[in-house]
């Protein structure tokens, strides 16, 4: 089973890279770009079946390790 | 006094910090490896230097922050043990949850290598009891990620509790940390985090010896 896990910058965290793309893409000629915002995707392939069991452990590895939760969200889907 | 300073694959720091701490305590530091899973018996400090642990993958601090050696310090931490994190040692050991709040990417973006000044606004620490209070002392940072951030209610309590030991004087905040703050304690007082390398501004040939006072408050405390 595969994992792949969002983890986003919670909001009114300050994104100074999501800035700087912005910035960049307005002056590529991008007009009308709101806002962005900078996250990371991750790809789990699990030896597990059962997809209750798969969403719990990866819970727990975003949890220890994979999002700090002090500054960032993490969303996952199975599949 | 025996002090004890970790090294993780990628910290850089370590020898100038063992080298700060020969020449107050007069002892060689033990260097502690991050797979030790015991820390030595009658450790007074143990110091979590700078560097780049794990090449900053995932967040700086990360990987570093749930290694052996981590547990057993967080472990002995909870029951008193001084620990002082300095730059990707701050970033460790707020990770590791330690201290509060988090440091994230400085907010101009650029990696920042320079002397700031630094103000001493909690003079009641063990690191910085030999200094007077509202003190500016000259010290280097050398970081991309010093931007510290908590929650609104942690940042109210470490003001109110007088947590922040160390601030960036005014116009001096290299990173864009809130409240310019540059370094925090715990609230037992035992575990202190700062972005700061004071470790590089005690001896003649560093140009200035500034920080000095704040190794030789390890001394007293």
């Amino acid at each position: 089973m595969k994992a792949k896990v969002k983890v986003t910058l919670k909001n009114g965290v300050l994104d100074p890279q999501g800035k700087a793309i912005e910035g960049a893409l307005g002056s590529l000629g991008f007009f009308g770009v709101e806002h962005v915002r900078q996250g990371k995707y991750f790809e789990i392939d699990l030896a597990e079946k059962d997809p209750a069991k798969a969403r719990e452990q990866v819970r727990a590895m975003c949890d220890k390790l994979i999002a700090n939760t002090v500054i960032e969200n993490y969303d996952i889907e199975l599949g | 006094m025996k002090t004890a300073v970790v090294t993780f694959p990628g910290i850089n720091r370590e020898t100038d910090m063992m080298r700060a701490l020969k020449l107050v305590t007069g002892k060689t530091p033990v260097n502690l490896w991050h797979t030790e899973t015991e820390l030595p018996r009658g450790l007074d400090l143990v110091v979590v230097p700078g560097g780049f642990s794990y090449g900053d993958y995932l967040r700086c601090g990360a990987i570093a922050a749930r290694s052996p050696i981590m547990s057993a310090i967080r472990a002995k931490a909870l029951e008193g043990l001084k620990v002082l994190g300095v730059c990707n040692g701050f970033q460790i050991i707020t990770e590791a949850g330690l201290l509060p709040g988090a440091l994230v990417r400085n907010a101009s973006l650029h990696f920042v290598c320079r002397e700031v000044q630094l103000r001493v606004e909690n003079n009641r620490t063990f690191f910085t009891n030999r200094m007077k209070k509202g003190a500016v002392v000259s010290c280097p940072v050398a970081h991309g990620e010093g931007n510290y951030i908590c929650d609104p209610k942690t940042l109210t309590a470490l003001e109110a509790e007088g947590r922040v030991v160390f601030r960036y004087a005014a116009g001096t905040n290299p990173n864009g940390a809130m409240n310019d703050i540059a370094g925090i304690v715990n609230q037992a007082g035992n575990v202190i985090g700062m972005m700061p390398h004071p470790e590089n501004m005690i001896e003649p040939l560093h140009g200035r010896m500034d920080c000095l006072p704040l190794f030789e408050s390890l001394l007293a405390a």
